[in-house]
């Protein structure tokens, strides 16, 4: 199928600009007529609905962020009544209280919308069986891929997180052709296969993985798809947007926002203006259909950079490039900013050790200290003390080059960090400042 | 290159450097009642390398792989040495005048004389330097 629903996927940018900002004049016009919140919001920034003129207009609106979610917890921010409410998810909060999104039957119906076009997008439809190891419950994962698995007319394997070895036999016996779950999940997977002896490459029918709710990178991606014989997608939401929401189509070059849905800007996280096409910055986004809970200018805290222009699948839809980092993950050590992804791309080019890490902050004296615990891989282990320390040399070197701070690397036995079925928690921050 | 008789099997086991971690190869060699003959442990920053000549050797890499350990195969050579004043010197002296570095090295002193494990950078010409100069190789099979 070339795409679930092309009249949408395959405007014009024109139509699709003049559809944007009909959809905002909308949104706007509502929520200044029935939520006190935006009403409130935007008499403190004196911008009333009618000084909305254009697309770009949408500069003059404030922003939300995730702490509205949590001052007005658990439900001052909906725009409609428990009645019209068919569903509630929960956040974990990782940080104080947890926020709660709420769903009418319309913003179900275009979350799985988006999902169906995402998942044909990746070549995916009828006669595919989709293992959705997301978690199902609270979390939006497991549930947002299932209906949208659905919708394509796939037949689900609703496997949720956990029972790894359960999970595997399943995909063996029930010839899975894809997977949803976090990459480092997926990884998991991978280690406990090849425990039991079986080759995800060779021994399962698995062709496709819709892989998110964490950042990744694209060294990741290669050594996920040449191990385990896969095309490993990217697939980007939060529970504030609905879940996962948005899915790289074949062409693996950032994933489509649906424009009729969602309309992204990205901006200097400091002047706060916005950048050209292709520069990395802050994004945020206005989810432009959603009742129970509109998100208008959200600042999310995810750090990408966006490509507008037409995508060889044919989409008209603007690309979001894979998340770089977030600003609120972001590390301050010594002055310098320091993502976890940065990390993980430079472990990925070093054989000698595995895929998976862990931060920990100290503070030393005055000075932040940083040490990087990695897992010596079987291969590379050396009875030679000199060898093991010009591993450990060889990592803090490429680490510091890439971060330009210096970190302190420790070698540990492979299989002693932490595993991660949902959210990878890679940083331990102990400075207490 | 065929099987020497005097190259031994070491295994080296990398193990991080915090409480518990030599109990744990130590009750996994007893569970599979593995004797150890001679041991060292050599310390970096943070982890370490535990060095032992077993009697089943090939058991306890499997035994410890299992566990998840990183446990490799090191080919070393035992020279016995006098247990007196001098013993040392006399082995020593013929590996550096055969030019053969050691790269490391421990020793026990047992009931018929001084044992002195070495990981010599070329283990050929070191058995061949010992033999030349007179000193005692221990065959491996004595061991395993």
């Amino acid at each position: 199928m070339r795409a679930w629903d092309p009249r949408i996927e395959e405007m014009p940018k024109a139509d699709l600009a003049a559809m944007q900002y009909r959809l905002l004049k909308t949104l706007v016009y509502r929520l200044y007529s029935f939520s006190p919140f935006f009403h409130r919001r935007m008499e403190e920034s004196r911008v009333h609905p009618d000084d909305i003129r254009s697309l770009e207009d949408i500069r003059k609106l404030p922003f939300m962020y995730k702490r509205d979610l949590r001052d007005n917890y658990p439900d001052g921010l909906f725009v409609c009544t428990q009645d019209d409410l068919v569903r509630y998810h929960v956040s974990s909060g990782t940080t104080g209280k947890p926020t709660v999104v709420g769903y009418t039957e319309r913003d179900l119906e275009n979350w799985t919308a988006s999902l169906a076009r995402g998942l044909v997008s990746c070549g995916l439809g009828r006669g595919d069986v989709i293992q959705v190891s997301y978690g199902y419950g609270l979390f939006t994962g497991g549930l947002g891929l299932h209906y949208g698995a659905e919708r394509i007319g796939a037949t689900v394997l609703p496997t949720s997180v956990g029972n790894t070895e359960r999970q595997i036999e399943l995909m063996q016996d029930l010839k899975a052709t894809a997977i949803a779950c976090t990459p480092s999940y997926l990884l998991h997977m991978g280690e406990v296969a090849e425990k039991m002896g079986v080759s995800i490459k060779d021994d399962t029918l698995l062709k496709v993985g819709i892989l998110g709710a964490e950042p990744w990178s694209e060294k990741m991606r290669q050594r996920i798809q040449e191990w385990l014989g896969i095309r490993a997608y990217d697939i980007y939401g939060t529970s504030e947007l609905s879940g996962p929401m948005f899915c790289e189509c074949t062409e693996q070059k950032g994933f489509h926002v649906w424009g009729d849905l969602a309309y992204v800007e990205i901006l200097d996280p400091e002047t706060l203006e916005p950048l050209p096409a292709g520069e990395r910055g802050e994004m945020v986004i206005t989810m432009l259909q959603k009742e129970a809970l509109p998100m208008v200018r959200y600042r999310i805290g995810d750090i990408s950079a966006i490509d507008d222009s037409v995508c060889a699948c044919g989409r008209t839809h603007p690309r979001v490039q894979r998340i770089t980092g977030r600003v609120d993950d972001m590390l301050i050590i010594r002055g310098i900013n320091v993502f976890p992804s940065q990390i993980e791309y430079a472990l990925m080019s070093i054989p000698e050790v595995g895929q998976h890490f862990q931060i920990i902050v100290d503070r030393k004296g005055a000075l932040d200290d940083m040490l990087v615990q990695v897992e010596v891989k079987k291969e590379a282990f050396s009875d030679k003390i000199t060898d093991l320390m010009s591993i450990r040399k060889k990592v803090e070197h490429k680490l510091k080059n890439i971060l330009n701070v210096a970190v302190n690397v420790e070698l540990v036995e492979p299989g002693s960090l932490p595993r991660f079925e949902g959210k990878a928690k890679r940083v331990i921050d102990r400075r207490k400042i | 290159m065929k099987e020497n008789k005097f190259v031994i099997k070491q295994i080296s086991v990398f193990s991080e450097n915090k409480p518990g971690r030599l109990a744990a190869i130590a009750r996994a060699l007893q569970e599979e009642k593995i004797n150890i003959m001679a041991f060292s442990i050599a310390e970096a920053d943070g982890f370490g390398v535990v060095r032992a000549l077993v009697d089943k050797p090939k058991k306890a890499h499997e035994k410890l792989g299992k566990l998840g350990f990183n446990v490799a195969f090191t080919d070393v050579i035992a020279v016995q040495m006098k247990d007196e004043p001098g013993g040392l010197y006399e082995t020593a002296r013929i590996l550096g005048e055969g030019q053969i570095n050691i790269e490391y090295a421990y020793a026990y002193s047992g009931k018929e004389a001084a044992v002195l494990i070495l990981r010599v950078d070329n283990v050929e010409a070191a058995i061949a330097a010992i033999q030349k100069g007179g000193g005692t190789l221990i065959e491996s099979s004595l061991f395993q």
